[in-house]
């Protein structure tokens, strides 16, 4: 288990990047994806993470969601240094605190959108019981009341990412990761999809950290970090 | 956590109906090969063995002229037995139930229009003993009958089938050549020893009246003897032997010109025989067990790679390397282990079959089934570690990247 220092509350912000480096390879052929991000995102903060290809914002998701650790610098998740933990400490922390929403939907094919949503409390040991109930209400928490049995084949884009929300929120995470989350959808869905982002943030106080390359979507965060050439380009605070 | 990573692994087997039996289908005929081939073989050693002791249990059966000695001319010097030295092994060694002198050779047996080619031995009541025949029908010879020669015969279930169909055979009179011979029992069948020979196809004649009225000699050209239950066949061999050495005169550093086979011997040889043949069968088979084993692991591994990307949502959603490793080996054990019942379930249905088709005893070893579930279990926990270690140690964002 992670243990965060006791009676933290607030006190240290949800995310503090501190140096960051992330460099890819040895010698000649080392690739430096990230040279040195300084970040920090406080808890119910929604940020929106922008850059071209290959600025290195993929990079810093993937050490933000525990998925990757820093070559150096630190990064510390309430707190705690995650370059010191292990692969299985890591997998607890994202276990229990972070959420991840994908372009690409990611769901489990030939799999009820109800066992979808039930994944995360499975690997958490929620009894069966009240795992159905959570993952029932999270799926009416997304407008997707009645769907429970349908298979990722049987929804639209709209409604597989829909279903990937609400395996993401199911266990009410600290920090929401969602990789262009609307990638994949028209406008109009995407426009729900943010609404909904937005509402979880706003109503649960949801952490949400967002890449995009939608500058309408930029829009529903309050604050736009702009990513080039491995550093931090820009930070923006969003009027609206 | 354990339970539900069972649940897991049985939702993922259940999602690929197709895919999961055609793996599963190298154990499940590697399983139901094993027991079928061990069944069957043990019900033939199991045959074997009761067909030879209903030739009669503690049977020691002793023959003038040495045995082994390859085809053909073997007893060409060796003098036949004389009655005096059947009745000498009953005097003089202990620990007997019956000894049977025995003489014959095979003759026409004519009734009324039918008639049948069979086998005339010539011996006493004690035959009846030391091999184990049941009358179903009529009486033994009296001792008057065996001293006088009489012409009276006890006949096998074959003949009595032959001759007299339906009928009853006792009190009927039957020509065997040129003696007319009055039946006056019939044997409980036998049926067909595992020598293929026709145990049944007998007509068993008072010992002196095949000497005088068929064959025309005193010679004996076999004696049966039966050891009391607990008397140990061996010694009563070696006390014959020594005995025979004796009156027949064969000096010290001469080989016997008679030969005494003890059927228990024989017995074991067999069953050894039948033995080994069901271990070789049942090793064959178990190879095959081993290639299914190879099958699993080969599905597990295409497995892992088409099912890489779930690998990398489970990983970033929060499994554990030991928890993905558990979810892929526990999806090879109970594909295993089910493939391992159906084998049972396939194997007993063939070893019924076979067992009846070839006519031996059906014995389901509890030992061998059990044996060859744990096995497929086996198998499914070695085969199945490698493709789980690979998924539990894949990085996620390169699984989820994967297409």
């Amino acid at each position: 288990m992670i243990t965060t220092p006791s009676g933290t509350g607030n006190m240290y912000p949800v995310i503090e990047l501190n140096n960051v480096t992330r460099v890819y390879g040895t010698g000649t052929a080392a690739v430096n994806a990230l040279q040195g991000i300084d970040l920090r995102i406080d808890h119910g903060d929604f940020v929106a993470v922008m850059g071209p290809s290959g600025s290195g914002k993929s990079t810093c998701m993937n050490i933000l969601g525990c998925l990757d650790t820093p070559s150096s610098g630190t990064y510390r998740f309430k707190g705690v240094e995650v370059g010191n933990l292990s692969r299985d400490q890591r997998a607890l922390l994202r276990r229990h605190y972070l959420g991840f929403v994908f372009q690409g939907f990611n769901l489990l094919n030939r799999t009820s959108a109800l066992e979808n949503v039930e994944l995360p409390l499975i690997y958490r040991g929620t009894p069966a019981t009240e795992r159905r109930e959570m993952a029932r209400k999270a799926l009416a928490a997304v407008g997707l009341n009645g769907w429970e049995s349908h298979t990722p084949a049987e929804l639209s884009g709209g409604q597989q990412q829909r279903v990937a929300i609400a395996r993401a929120i199911v266990a009410s995470p600290e920090v929401l990761f969602a990789d262009e989350p609307t990638g994949n959808l028209d406008s109009a869905r995407s426009r729900e999809i943010m609404e909904l982002m937005t509402d979880f943030n706003r109503d649960q106080g949801i952490t949400i950290v967002m890449v995009t390359h939608d500058a309408v979507m930029a829009a529903y965060a309050r604050r736009i970090v702009r990513f080039m050439d491995g550093i931090i380009d820009k930070e923006e605070q969003n009027g609206g | 956590m354990f339970i539900e990573t069972i649940l897991i692994a049985m939702r993922e087997i259940r999602r690929n109906v197709m895919r999961s039996s055609l793996t599963i289908l190298g154990i499940v005929i590697g399983v139901a090969a094993v027991i079928t081939m061990v069944t069957v073989g043990d019900g033939a050693t199991k045959q074997v063995a009761y067909e030879i002791s209903s030739l009669g249990s503690n049977l020691l059966d002793v023959r003038p002229g040495q045995s082994f000695r390859g085809p053909g001319g073997t007893r060409s010097g060796a003098p036949m037995f004389k009655i005096a030295d059947a009745e000498a092994i009953e005097r003089d060694v202990s620990g007997l139930a019956g000894v049977a002198p025995m003489t014959g050779r095979s003759a026409q047996a004519i009734y009324g229009n039918e008639n049948w080619a069979t086998n005339i031995t010539g011996s006493t009541n004690n035959f009846l003993l030391v091999r184990n025949w049941v009358l179903s029908g009529g009486r033994q010879f009296t001792d008057g009958e065996l001293r006088a020669g009489a012409a009276v015969c006890i006949i096998g279930a074959t003949i009595r089938k032959q001759l007299f169909g339906e009928q009853d055979p006792v009190g009927r009179t039957i020509r065997l050549e040129k003696l007319s011979c009055q039946v006056i029992g019939e044997l409980k069948s036998k049926g067909q020893s595992s020598f293929g020979m026709d145990q049944d196809d007998i007509v068993l004649i008072p010992l002196r009246t095949v000497q005088r009225r068929i064959v025309g000699n005193n010679d004996i050209s076999s004696i049966s003897v039966s050891a009391k239950d607990g008397v140990s066949t061996e010694k009563v061999k070696e006390e014959i032997e020594r005995l025979l050495r004796e009156r027949r005169r064969i000096g010290k550093n001469k080989e016997d010109d008679f030969n005494v086979r003890d059927m228990q011997e024989i017995v074991k040889t067999l069953t050894g025989t039948t033995r080994l043949l069901t271990t070789l069968l049942g090793a064959v088979a178990a190879v095959s067990l081993l290639v299914g084993g190879i099958g699993i692991m080969n599905i597990m591994l295409v497995s892992v790679t088409e099912r890489t990307r779930e690998i990398g949502i489970r990983l970033a959603i929060g499994a554990m390397e030991k928890q993905v490793l558990m979810q892929f080996l526990i999806e090879a054990v109970v594909l295993s282990c089910f493939g391992g019942l159906i084998g049972i379930i396939l194997g007993i249905a063939a070893a019924a079959a076979g067992a009846s088709a070839l006519k031996v005893p059906l014995i389901l070893n509890i030992g061998i089934i059990i044996i060859a579930f744990v096995f497929s279990a086996a198998v499914g926990v070695v085969f199945g570690f490698f493709p789980a270690r690979k998924a539990a140690l894949l990085d996620p964002i390169e699984a989820l990247r994967h297409e």
